[in-house]
């Protein structure tokens, strides 16, 4: 946390001392916090309509498959916004880590990629 | 686009990102975070709506509706793509003190769903579905 010492002085308001140390006035990890909760309900929704989208037919062990593959994804994206949300329960919290900026892309791409092949 | 490789090895050389430079605020750096989920919950939209056009719109005649629905997923991969990318450029522009990297990507965005729009409304004003 080498940025807390500049982070402080510019926050000045920050610092109303003790081990209660105040909080952003902005709310910045509030609102970041927020935002995970919201992209977490958008990936649940896409991973909802792609589980219908595989489990259309008779229940073959393709579509059993393609439901558990998308299950996963649901998951990863689920864990990693729960690590990322309990990480920002402190006052300052370190910027994302790209290898968890890669992971929800890649989440993503993997949602794409499956609707391509199951669509097509 | 060479910008782009040097860019895609950073993803996945994640500490090389934070050797460059100091770390900025974290609060600029949780606004760049937003910011990238803002995108993510944008390109998961359009990844959803491709699945919605496919599974939704069955009266849509196949090569119009796959069209469709290829277009959006398409759209929202290169949506998530451009997100980390963008999300890295500027973690790195902050760490060097640079200005903000700017982006043609948002005004293809829209084009690209305003083309889609339009030819949803040409669908529907032309009955291009496979009942009349």
């Amino acid at each position: 946390m080498s940025g807390v010492g500049r982070a402080a002085g510019a926050g000045g308001a920050a610092r109303a001392g003790g081990a209660a140390e105040g909080r952003d006035p902005g709310l910045q990890p509030e609102r970041t916090r927020l935002a995970w909760r919201r992209t977490t309900l958008t990936c649940t929704v896409t991973a909802v309509l792609a589980m219908r989208q595989a489990l259309r037919g008779t229940g073959s062990a393709v579509e059993i498959t393609g439901t558990a593959v998308t299950a996963l994804v649901w998951l990863v994206f689920t864990g990693l916004a729960h690590r990322r949300i309990r990480e920002l329960a402190t006052v300052r919290p370190a910027g994302l880590a790209p290898r968890a900026a890669l992971a929800a892309t890649l989440c993503t791409v993997a949602l794409a990629v499956f609707a391509l092949a199951v669509i097509i | 686009m060479i910008d782009f490789v040097k860019d895609a090895r950073l993803w996945f050389a994640p500490q090389r990102v934070r050797d460059e430079g100091e770390t900025p605020d974290y609060r600029f750096s949780l606004a760049n975070e937003r910011t990238f989920l803002a995108w993510i919950r944008t390109a998961l939209a359009l990844v959803g709506g491709g699945f919605a056009v496919d599974q939704f719109l069955p009266d849509l005649r196949w090569g119009v509706r796959i069209g469709m629905a290829v277009a959006l997923l398409l759209v929202g991969m290169a949506c998530a793509l451009r997100a980390v990318n963008h999300w890295v450029r500027c973690e790195r522009a902050m760490r060097r003190g640079e200005d903000l990297p700017v982006s043609r990507f948002p005004v293809l965005l829209s084009l690209g769903v305003g083309l889609v729009a339009v030819a949803m409304i040409l669908v529907v004003l032309m009955g291009w579905t496979k009942s009349p």
